[in-house]
């Protein structure tokens, strides 16, 4: 490496190549921590496969005294949650996206952008504190009256159920989208960015409102990307752990009641691990495995998605 | 192009463009509006999110809060997170440690070396899928691979901050090194000087104050994870420094954890003061990783 700048012979030296090589190692690292998660968990998590079989995925019991171990409630509890987390952070973290990227006069730009990803920063055990101690005890109210309200009508009385307390899926929900909302808000800024000036301006010469613009470029340029970052969006909040371990309430139940509590993959392996014994460990990694896998696909076709909208507007359409 | 997508739009009256008032005038007024509120409505909870931190956690805050053991006794009040600073401090440091030279050297790969080449798209695009990979994973993984056996309560939590960091620190550097200016390589390499060379003495250098700042946002970011630490780090009430021992640490988010769950107003005190602390601590990064990408940004 200490070659004269002259020397160009030294470009093909050794510390070339080892330089390289390095590099190279380091990009392939991330291939191999995630090929080694899939093996090492699956491994672990192998004995209970075997031992329940594909009943794993559709027992709803979990006894780990008797050694049952069903994963329903708690697969059930993670996409509940991330649905209602999705249906309160879609609207507005698009919503956003638009208002920073459009209606904003440049110089509010940054401060109103800095603020959204203020949430970002926020760990997710502190949304959990701030749900438990603060939210949950107030959504108990608001529950209750939304039942008293809508007792007897068919349909909502069963969504609308009794409160408990006010841990529950929607709570969980509730703080879920707090939490994706910088995600997906700042993906799809990115995308909606990527929308070409002149199509915008185009649109408003020829008469169309701020929000005829939006509605008839600046959105159906950005559809693809858009459903990609609201995956991203969704593969987060089933992941999300310590925040959900705290509101959802920690009791694994199939109910139609958004308002009762539930339990989710990530918040039970987090809340059962301290106590847990050998055969128990090997089920909730198991869990792990499932949510994995899950996220996992999620991820690879919401990165798909959104790449593929990137390379379009890139090649100029 | 524009007129293409113009005259899919059905409502437009094309004659009525002068009809200021009219209902299309407000109906953007009105959508307008709409898309402001969807802003309040995220500030609203991150004020109140943060105005109880502050407000709650103040009334524990102090010098002895910050510096003594956690509380023996759940119940009681008194006691303070030191311990709890320490290892949030020495386990996320030590995965900065890991995580930084590697993440540079993977976004040096994918920008320098192989930009448009398959290996790379691979790489570039399973290290965003990475991000997405839930931190419970991460953490039962570490714990699998490296504490069972190894039995180093510190570095596996270190390890498990790493893996989670690794991805962040790869895409935010390969952003920062496209930024460079080609002129900058080309010029270099005019010169006679090896490719390596060129990347460690020009390239990197000029895309520095960017890899810092982003690394930082990393460290912020991996300072608040809880569940990855739940599984390797244990629960210690004292202080425990050394991270290669086979002795449960314990870190600020752990501590936050434990009191949110617990019923004792006392301990509740604790989880906020705790959360204070963290948030702090969080916002002491962000600002260090503003005011070095400054400072580097002036004096090139």
């Amino acid at each position: 490496m200490s070659s004269p700048a002259l020397d160009l012979r030294a470009s093909k030296g050794g510390g070339e190549t080892g330089f390289r090589g390095l590099a190279l190692a380091a990009g392939a690292f991330v291939l191999v921590i995630l090929g080694a998660i899939a093996i090492v968990t699956t491994s672990k998590a192998w004995p209970t496969f075997r031992l329940m079989g594909l009943d794993f995925f559709t027992t709803k019991r979990w006894s780990a005294i008797d050694h049952i171990y069903g994963a329903t409630a708690f697969i059930f509890g993670t996409i509940v949650s991330s649905i209602i987390a999705l249906l309160l952070a879609v609207p507005v973290s698009i919503g956003i996206a638009l208002f920073t990227t459009q209606i904003v006069p440049a110089k509010f730009r940054k401060p109103v952008t800095y603020a959204v990803d203020l949430l970002a920063v926020i760990p997710s055990v502190v949304f959990g504190l701030w749900g438990i101690s603060v939210l949950a005890p107030k959504m108990d109210g608001f529950y209750k009256l939304l039942n008293r309200t809508f007792d007897g009508i068919p349909l909502l009385n069963k969504l609308f159920g009794p409160s408990a307390g006010g841990k529950s899926f929607f709570t969980a929900g509730i703080i879920l989208a707090l939490m994706i909302t910088p995600i997906i808000s700042s993906l799809s800024r990115e995308i909606v960015d990527t929308c070409p000036p002149g199509e915008r301006e185009g649109a408003l010469a020829l008469g169309a409102t701020q929000w005829e613009m939006i509605r008839g470029v600046v959105i159906p340029h950005s559809k693809g990307g858009l459903v990609g970052a609201i995956m991203l969006g969704l593969g987060r909040a089933m992941g999300e752990t310590i925040a959900a371990t705290l509101v959802i309430g920690s009791s694994p139940q199939i109910t139609a009641d958004l308002f009762g509590a539930g339990n989710s993959m990530p918040a039970f392996i987090a809340s059962q691990w301290g106590e847990a014994d050998t055969p128990t460990k090997s089920a909730l990694i198991a869990l792990a495995v499932t949510l994995f896998l899950i996220t996992l696909v999620v991820n690879i076709v919401a990165t798909r998605t959104v790449a593929r909208s990137q390379l379009r507007s890139a090649g100029g359409r | 192009m524009a007129t293409a997508s113009i005259a899919l739009r059905d409502s437009a009256e094309p004659l009525a463009l002068a009809a200021q008032g009219g209902w299309r005038s407000i109906k953007n007024r009105m959508m307008s509006g709409l898309l402001f509120v969807s802003f309040l409505v995220v500030m609203v909870p991150l004020l109140f999110v943060l105005m109880a931190v502050v407000s709650r956690g103040a009334k524990v805050m102090g010098w002895s809060f910050l510096t003594k053991d956690i509380a023996p006794i759940e119940r009681r009040p008194g006691g303070g997170v030191g311990p709890a600073i320490v290892g949030t401090l020495v386990v996320t440091g030590l995965a900065t440690l890991l995580a930084t030279p590697l993440g540079i050297m993977g976004a040096v790969f994918l920008n320098e070396y192989s930009a448009k080449g398959v290996f790379g798209r691979i790489v570039r695009f399973m290290a965003n899928v990475m991000t997405g990979v839930p931190s419970v994973v991460m953490g039962l993984f570490i714990y699998v691979i490296f504490t069972l056996t190894f039995k180093q309560r510190g570095v596996g939590g270190s390890l498990a901050l790493a893996c989670l960091m690794l991805p962040i620190i790869i895409r935010t550097t390969e952003e920062m090194l496209k930024l460079v200016p080609n002129y900058l390589r080309e010029a270099s390499l005019a010169l006679g000087t090896s490719k390596a060379r060129t990347i460690v003495t020009v390239v990197l250098p000029a895309a520095l104050p960017g890899i810092i700042s982003g690394a930082l946002l990393a460290v912020a970011r991996a300072a608040g994870e809880t569940a990855p630490l739940l599984f390797t780090i244990g629960a210690a009430k004292s202080l425990q420094i050394n991270p290669f021992a086979d002795e449960a640490m314990t870190a600020l988010p752990l501590q936050i954890y434990s009191n949110a769950s617990s019923s004792f107003p006392a301990a509740q005190a604790r989880g906020w003061g705790a959360a204070l602390t963290l948030l702090l601590l969080s916002f002491l990064f962000t600002l260090i990783a503003r005011l070095v990408s400054a400072r580097f940004a002036t004096k090139r």
